[in-house]
Protein backbone atom coordinates (compact mmCIF):
# COMPACT_ATOMS: atom_id res chain seq x y z
CA UNK A 1 0.00 0.00 0.00
CA UNK A 2 2.98 2.30 0.52
CA UNK A 3 2.78 2.92 -2.94
CA UNK A 4 -0.31 4.57 -3.38
CA UNK A 5 -0.60 6.50 -0.31
CA UNK A 6 -3.14 8.90 -2.47
CA UNK A 7 -5.62 6.13 -2.84
CA UNK A 8 -4.73 5.06 0.67
CA UNK A 9 -5.40 8.76 1.77
CA UNK A 10 -8.60 8.43 -0.40
CA UNK A 11 -9.93 5.26 1.09
CA UNK A 12 -9.50 6.29 4.53
CA UNK A 13 -11.79 9.97 4.01
CA UNK A 14 -13.83 7.99 2.31
CA UNK A 15 -14.66 5.51 5.45
CA UNK A 16 -14.42 8.40 7.27
CA UNK A 17 -17.13 10.15 5.70
CA UNK A 18 -19.50 7.02 5.71
CA UNK A 19 -19.06 6.48 9.57
CA UNK A 20 -19.72 10.52 10.15
CA UNK A 21 -22.49 10.61 7.45
CA UNK A 22 -24.34 8.34 9.88
CA UNK A 23 -24.11 11.48 12.65
CA UNK A 24 -24.07 15.09 10.35
CA UNK A 25 -25.43 16.84 7.41
CA UNK A 26 -23.77 19.17 5.20
CA UNK A 27 -21.09 16.86 5.38
CA UNK A 28 -20.05 17.82 1.18
CA UNK A 29 -18.91 21.31 2.68
CA UNK A 30 -15.88 19.75 4.03
CA UNK A 31 -13.44 20.17 1.39
CA UNK A 32 -11.32 17.19 2.86
CA UNK A 33 -14.25 15.24 1.60
CA UNK A 34 -13.65 16.14 -2.39
CA UNK A 35 -9.83 16.45 -2.61
CA UNK A 36 -7.04 14.64 -1.56
CA UNK A 37 -3.64 15.75 -1.00
CA UNK A 38 -1.26 17.39 -2.59
CA UNK A 39 -0.04 14.29 -4.79
CA UNK A 40 3.93 14.96 -3.86
CA UNK A 41 5.33 11.07 -5.32
CA UNK A 42 3.69 12.05 -8.44
CA UNK A 43 5.02 15.81 -8.76
CA UNK A 44 8.76 14.27 -7.69
CA UNK A 45 8.82 12.01 -10.39
CA UNK A 46 11.60 12.45 -12.70
CA UNK A 47 10.18 10.09 -15.30
CA UNK A 48 6.83 10.63 -17.67
CA UNK A 49 5.57 6.87 -17.12
CA UNK A 50 6.19 6.85 -13.15
CA UNK A 51 4.50 10.20 -12.80
CA UNK A 52 1.07 9.22 -14.12
CA UNK A 53 1.56 5.98 -12.13
CA UNK A 54 2.31 7.84 -9.11
CA UNK A 55 -0.72 9.98 -9.94
CA UNK A 56 -3.04 7.72 -10.68
CA UNK A 57 -2.30 4.10 -9.61
CA UNK A 58 -1.21 3.27 -13.48
CA UNK A 59 -0.23 4.09 -16.40
CA UNK A 60 -2.78 1.87 -18.73
CA UNK A 61 -4.20 4.41 -21.00
CA UNK A 62 -5.35 4.68 -24.44
CA UNK A 63 -4.80 7.01 -26.97
CA UNK A 64 -8.87 8.89 -27.38
CA UNK A 65 -9.53 11.33 -30.21
CA UNK A 66 -11.89 13.10 -27.44
CA UNK A 67 -8.96 14.41 -25.54
CA UNK A 68 -7.78 17.24 -27.59
CA UNK A 69 -4.91 19.61 -26.67
CA UNK A 70 -4.96 22.95 -28.26
CA UNK A 71 -1.39 24.22 -28.20
CA UNK A 72 1.29 25.61 -30.15
CA UNK A 73 3.69 23.43 -32.08
CA UNK A 74 6.64 26.16 -31.36
CA UNK A 75 6.60 27.74 -28.51
CA UNK A 76 7.81 31.57 -28.78
CA UNK A 77 8.29 31.96 -24.45
CA UNK A 78 9.30 28.67 -23.36
CA UNK A 79 8.41 29.89 -19.95
CA UNK A 80 5.23 30.83 -20.81
CA UNK A 81 3.57 28.00 -22.94
CA UNK A 82 -0.12 27.68 -22.90
CA UNK A 83 -2.26 24.45 -23.33
CA UNK A 84 -5.52 23.74 -23.07
CA UNK A 85 -6.80 20.24 -22.83
CA UNK A 86 -10.71 19.56 -23.71
CA UNK A 87 -11.84 15.53 -22.77
CA UNK A 88 -15.31 15.57 -24.70
CA UNK A 89 -16.34 12.43 -22.37
CA UNK A 90 -18.87 11.72 -19.98
CA UNK A 91 -17.68 11.88 -16.39
CA UNK A 92 -14.79 13.31 -16.74
CA UNK A 93 -13.07 13.20 -13.12
CA UNK A 94 -9.93 14.24 -13.32
CA UNK A 95 -6.91 16.40 -16.31
CA UNK A 96 -3.50 16.08 -15.81
CA UNK A 97 -0.89 17.58 -17.70
CA UNK A 98 2.68 16.57 -18.51
CA UNK A 99 5.95 17.89 -20.21
CA UNK A 100 7.71 14.25 -20.64
CA UNK A 101 11.52 16.15 -21.41
CA UNK A 102 10.87 18.41 -17.87
CA UNK A 103 13.03 17.48 -14.91
CA UNK A 104 9.41 16.93 -13.16
CA UNK A 105 7.08 16.08 -16.03
CA UNK A 106 3.64 16.35 -14.31
CA UNK A 107 2.71 20.15 -14.42
CA UNK A 108 -0.85 19.82 -12.82
CA UNK A 109 -3.47 18.15 -12.10
CA UNK A 110 -7.10 18.99 -11.87
CA UNK A 111 -10.12 17.00 -10.39
CA UNK A 112 -13.58 17.73 -11.29
CA UNK A 113 -16.89 17.34 -9.19
CA UNK A 114 -19.51 19.20 -11.54
CA UNK A 115 -17.44 21.12 -13.54
CA UNK A 116 -16.51 20.74 -17.50
CA UNK A 117 -13.85 18.24 -18.89
CA UNK A 118 -12.02 21.93 -19.48
CA UNK A 119 -8.45 22.51 -18.06
CA UNK A 120 -5.89 25.68 -19.65
CA UNK A 121 -2.97 27.30 -17.90
CA UNK A 122 0.90 28.26 -19.26
CA UNK A 123 3.35 25.93 -18.25
CA UNK A 124 7.59 26.39 -18.40
CA UNK A 125 9.24 23.89 -20.91
CA UNK A 126 13.15 22.99 -20.16
CA UNK A 127 13.47 21.77 -23.85
CA UNK A 128 11.56 20.51 -27.07
CA UNK A 129 9.43 17.27 -25.90
CA UNK A 130 5.69 15.87 -26.64
CA UNK A 131 3.46 17.08 -23.85
CA UNK A 132 0.55 14.51 -22.56
CA UNK A 133 -3.01 15.41 -21.38
CA UNK A 134 -4.04 12.49 -19.33
CA UNK A 135 -7.78 12.33 -18.80
CA UNK A 136 -9.50 10.10 -16.18
CA UNK A 137 -13.23 9.60 -17.47
CA UNK A 138 -15.14 6.82 -16.13
CA UNK A 139 -12.79 5.13 -14.30
CA UNK A 140 -10.22 4.64 -17.37
CA UNK A 141 -7.48 6.71 -18.62
CA UNK A 142 -7.42 8.48 -21.95
CA UNK A 143 -4.50 10.13 -23.35
CA UNK A 144 -3.41 12.54 -26.24
CA UNK A 145 0.03 13.95 -26.63
CA UNK A 146 1.32 16.61 -28.97
CA UNK A 147 5.13 18.08 -29.81
CA UNK A 148 6.02 21.21 -28.74
CA UNK A 149 9.39 22.87 -29.95
CA UNK A 150 11.50 25.10 -27.66
CA UNK A 151 14.14 27.20 -28.89
CA UNK A 152 15.44 28.49 -25.36
CA UNK A 153 14.82 26.68 -22.71
CA UNK A 154 12.49 28.38 -19.57
CA UNK A 155 14.10 27.39 -16.50
CA UNK A 156 17.20 29.02 -16.67
CA UNK A 157 17.65 32.18 -14.85
CA UNK B 1 4.70 39.50 2.36
CA UNK B 2 4.06 40.72 -1.30
CA UNK B 3 0.28 41.30 -1.89
CA UNK B 4 -1.14 38.31 -4.12
CA UNK B 5 -3.60 40.16 -6.55
CA UNK B 6 -5.67 37.47 -7.99
CA UNK B 7 -8.56 38.35 -11.12
CA UNK B 8 -11.17 36.60 -12.39
CA UNK B 9 -12.83 36.59 -15.70
CA UNK B 10 -16.26 34.75 -16.40
CA UNK B 11 -17.47 34.67 -20.50
CA UNK B 12 -20.45 32.34 -21.92
CA UNK B 13 -19.12 29.64 -24.36
CA UNK B 14 -21.66 27.91 -26.38
CA UNK B 15 -23.22 26.04 -23.07
CA UNK B 16 -20.90 26.45 -20.64
CA UNK B 17 -19.40 29.46 -18.74
CA UNK B 18 -16.03 29.78 -18.96
CA UNK B 19 -14.00 31.06 -15.88
CA UNK B 20 -10.18 32.76 -16.43
CA UNK B 21 -8.58 32.67 -12.98
CA UNK B 22 -5.19 34.80 -12.82
CA UNK B 23 -2.95 34.95 -9.29
CA UNK B 24 0.02 37.17 -9.33
CA UNK B 25 2.77 34.50 -8.11
CA UNK B 26 6.23 34.01 -8.72
CA UNK B 27 6.07 30.40 -9.17
CA UNK B 28 10.24 29.93 -8.32
CA UNK B 29 11.08 26.52 -9.70
CA UNK B 30 13.96 26.29 -7.03
CA UNK B 31 16.36 25.86 -10.00
CA UNK B 32 16.98 29.29 -10.36
CA UNK B 33 20.02 31.01 -9.14
CA UNK B 34 20.38 34.75 -7.91
CA UNK B 35 23.17 36.20 -10.20
CA UNK B 36 23.79 38.74 -7.45
CA UNK B 37 24.81 36.23 -4.56
CA UNK B 38 25.45 33.03 -6.21
CA UNK B 39 22.96 31.48 -4.44
CA UNK B 40 20.15 29.54 -5.50
CA UNK B 41 16.28 30.66 -5.13
CA UNK B 42 14.35 28.65 -3.11
CA UNK B 43 11.00 26.92 -4.38
CA UNK B 44 8.12 29.24 -3.94
CA UNK B 45 5.03 27.85 -5.78
CA UNK B 46 1.57 27.28 -5.85
CA UNK B 47 0.35 23.93 -4.96
CA UNK B 48 -3.57 24.33 -4.87
CA UNK B 49 -5.99 25.90 -6.18
CA UNK B 50 -9.81 25.14 -5.49
CA UNK B 51 -12.76 27.00 -7.37
CA UNK B 52 -16.45 27.09 -5.43
CA UNK B 53 -19.14 27.43 -7.55
CA UNK B 54 -22.40 28.97 -4.97
CA UNK B 55 -20.14 27.23 -2.47
CA UNK B 56 -19.38 24.01 -3.82
CA UNK B 57 -15.94 22.99 -4.93
CA UNK B 58 -16.50 21.84 -8.46
CA UNK B 59 -12.68 22.08 -9.30
CA UNK B 60 -9.37 21.52 -7.67
CA UNK B 61 -6.19 21.79 -9.12
CA UNK B 62 -2.75 20.69 -7.64
CA UNK B 63 -0.20 22.62 -9.50
CA UNK B 64 3.90 22.19 -9.44
CA UNK B 65 6.59 24.72 -9.82
CA UNK B 66 6.25 23.84 -13.77
CA UNK B 67 3.31 26.47 -13.80
CA UNK B 68 4.45 29.54 -15.56
CA UNK B 69 4.76 32.69 -13.19
CA UNK B 70 1.17 34.49 -12.48
CA UNK B 71 -0.32 31.57 -12.99
CA UNK B 72 -3.49 32.01 -15.60
CA UNK B 73 -6.13 29.30 -15.31
CA UNK B 74 -8.79 28.18 -17.76
CA UNK B 75 -12.04 25.92 -16.70
CA UNK B 76 -15.98 25.95 -17.38
CA UNK B 77 -18.50 25.42 -15.54
CA UNK B 78 -21.91 23.71 -16.24
CA UNK B 79 -24.68 24.92 -15.02
CA UNK B 80 -23.60 28.45 -14.26
CA UNK B 81 -25.73 31.62 -14.45
CA UNK B 82 -25.57 35.28 -14.25
CA UNK B 83 -24.91 36.17 -10.49
CA UNK B 84 -23.68 32.97 -9.01
CA UNK B 85 -21.44 33.06 -6.40
CA UNK B 86 -17.89 31.97 -7.15
CA UNK B 87 -14.98 31.73 -5.13
CA UNK B 88 -11.50 30.79 -5.56
CA UNK B 89 -8.71 29.67 -2.65
CA UNK B 90 -5.14 29.34 -3.30
CA UNK B 91 -2.30 28.17 -1.16
CA UNK B 92 1.65 27.42 -1.85
CA UNK B 93 4.41 25.83 -0.68
CA UNK B 94 5.46 27.99 1.53
CA UNK B 95 1.91 28.62 3.77
CA UNK B 96 0.89 31.57 1.78
CA UNK B 97 -2.39 31.23 1.20
CA UNK B 98 -5.67 33.63 -0.72
CA UNK B 99 -9.02 33.79 -1.90
CA UNK B 100 -11.22 35.81 -3.69
CA UNK B 101 -15.14 36.16 -4.38
CA UNK B 102 -16.90 36.98 -7.17
CA UNK B 103 -20.20 35.99 -9.42
CA UNK B 104 -20.42 35.07 -12.80
CA UNK B 105 -20.95 38.10 -14.50
CA UNK B 106 -21.93 37.64 -18.66
CA UNK B 107 -22.92 41.50 -19.26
Amino acid sequence: MTHHPRRLFLKNTLATAVLLGAGSVGLFRAPWAFAAEWPKGAFESKELKAAIKALFGTDEMSESPAVKIKAPTQAENSSQVQVQVTADLPNVEEIAVFVEKNPSPLVAHASFAGASGFFSARMKMGATSDVYAVVKAGGKLHMAKQNIKVTAGGCGG
Amino acid sequence: MAERKIKMRTRKRAEVVEVQLLIIHPMETGQRTDKKTGKKIPPHYIKRVTLEHNGKAVVTMDTGAAVSEDPLFGLQLKDAKQGDKLKVIWSDNKGESGSMEGIVDLS
